[in-house]
């Protein structure tokens, strides 16, 4: 579904990612961490061409995203991504925030988007909340809404770019739990978190990165049972001891 | 003879109609003005944030050109050779028209560029994730949000235009300023007709400078 071959990106001398190379089949939840400035964000903002990269290429579904004649917008638009602070439009409704890009995009009726839209907020327990405007929602809340925004597209897959770590705490789990379900109804997930019980619980492979290059590339228990590199031990250890 | 008897201010009422006429292109002339001043000027605010670097530069000399000659000038300076271009003479109010959008567009793409710095980039990606293009995501996102962004500015930008307008009675263009210059004439009481017009131009500026205050309050977007 999405292979990450040998990819490079500098930002003007300053290299932020080193020949990563990966891949993650259909179905896979693929959990990405490390330390911050590690290049995970940027990573994940390459693999649906939010950010160019200058070496190797990204394979999403046979589509190569390095490819100047690929239709970006196109690819993109069948490749949800949820951010860390959340990006809902503040100018629209929720419900807006959920039908503009089913009938900007994929040109579906007002009547169908909306229908979907409802189906969707239902889904993460939100439909209450219809006709306010983000601004009037909790940080956990929007959340769950722009995960909602990405799921209207019908995905084959989906991106989250730590979608917790700009939430308090007591509203991390109303989050994760979304994303438990959507992992376990076999979304294909690419997840940038620092949330190692989550990771514990779906995912089935963990990538660690660190200085803009992976470091490890892991199935799930092998990452928290022994991990390789001196750095990634380090790592948990700090993240795991309380 | 006291100060105050000098003055005739009964000329005023059978002028109105003449000034009213005034008045009306002076608003005919901000309204254009301002509509199509802020749609070039989104259009030289997008071009100059463009990545595509001759466009960038070219409406960056345009803006920067235009902030730096006097307005009396490029009034001057378009009413005297459009015409040389295009063949033909050209009313002052046409004349006045075409220079006012043109140089409005300079001032109002350099707020709208503001504005459109103001959106996180955020809000770009969230747009572009969707699948939307360059233009859905400039219409959808990011200039409703801008424009909101920037309205008190905008219409603050505006009052000073229909101040500016007045400029235009250098070229003979009938505004407000020059209907009661000629009424001033016609009744050999220039003073009063000028107290009278300034009093005019002194209310609507204070009502649209009431009415931005009031906007500034209401239309913050709650983030």
């Amino acid at each position: 579904m999405i292979k990450i071959a040998n990819i490079s990106k500098w930002y003007g001398q300053f290299r932020v990612l080193t020949d990563c190379s990966t891949q993650i089949t259909k179905g896979e939840v693929v959990v990405v961490c490390g330390p911050s400035g590690s290049g995970k964000s940027t990573l994940i903002k390459c693999v649906n061409g939010l950010e160019p990269f200058q070496q190797g290429d990204i394979i999403v579904n046979d589509i190569s995203i390095g490819d100047p004649k690929t239709n970006l917008p196109q690819l993109r638009a069948h490749v949800g991504m949820v951010f860390q602070h959340f990006e809902l439009f503040p100018h629209m409704t929720i419900t807006q925030n959920l039908t503009i890009g089913q009938v900007k995009v994929l040109g579906r009726s007002k009547d169908e988007a909306h229908q979907r839209a409802l189906q969707l907020l239902d889904r993460v327990g939100l439909n209450s909340q219809a006709d306010k405007f983000p601004g009037q929602l909790s940080g956990g809340q929007q959340q769950r809404v722009a995960i909602a925004r990405a799921l209207a597209m019908d995905p084959i897959c989906m991106l989250f770019d730590e979608p917790t770590s700009a939430l308090d705490p007591e509203m991390i789990n109303e989050v994760l739990d979304v994303m438990v379900g959507l992992a376990n109804e076999g979304m294909t997930m690419m997840v940038v978190s620092h949330e190692m019980g989550f990771a514990r619980k779906v995912a089935n492979r963990v990538i660690f990165m660190d200085n803009g290059s992976i470091v490890e590339d892991a199935a799930t228990e092998e990452f928290f049972g022994t991990p390789r590199s001196e750095r990634a031990q380090l790592f948990l250890s700090k993240i795991l001891s309380h | 003879m006291s100060f105050f008897t000098q003055f005739d201010f009964s000329v005023i009422a059978p002028s109105l109609p003449f000034l009213w006429e005034g008045l009306k292109f002076t608003a005919k002339l901000t309204l254009i003005a301002m509509a199509g001043g802020i749609f070039l000027g989104t259009l030289l605010a997008l071009a100059r944030l463009s990545s595509i670097t001759p466009l960038a530069m070219v409406a960056t000399w345009y803006v920067n050109l235009m902030r730096s000659i006097p307005l009396l000038m490029v009034i001057l300076w378009f009413f005297l050779v459009i015409p040389i271009f295009t063949g033909k003479p050209m009313g002052a109010e046409t004349s006045a028209i075409i220079t006012f959008t043109a140089f409005e567009a300079a001032y109002f793409s350099e707020i709208m560029r503001a504005g459109i710095q103001s959106v996180p980039r955020g809000q770009v990606y969230a747009g572009q994730a969707l699948g939307m293009t360059y233009w859905q995501t400039m219409s959808y996102v990011v200039l409703p949000q801008a424009f909101r962004n920037m309205l008190p500015i905008l219409l603050t930008q505006t009052i000073i235009l229909f101040q500016d307008t007045s400029l235009v009675y250098a070229i003979g263009a009938k505004d407000l300023l020059k209907a009661a210059e000629i009424a001033g004439k016609n009744y050999g009481r220039p003073i009063e007709m000028y107290v009278f017009v300034a009093l005019v131009y002194f209310v609507i500026c204070f009502a649209l400078s009431y009415l931005v205050k009031h906007l500034q309050a209401r239309t913050a977007i709650v983030r």
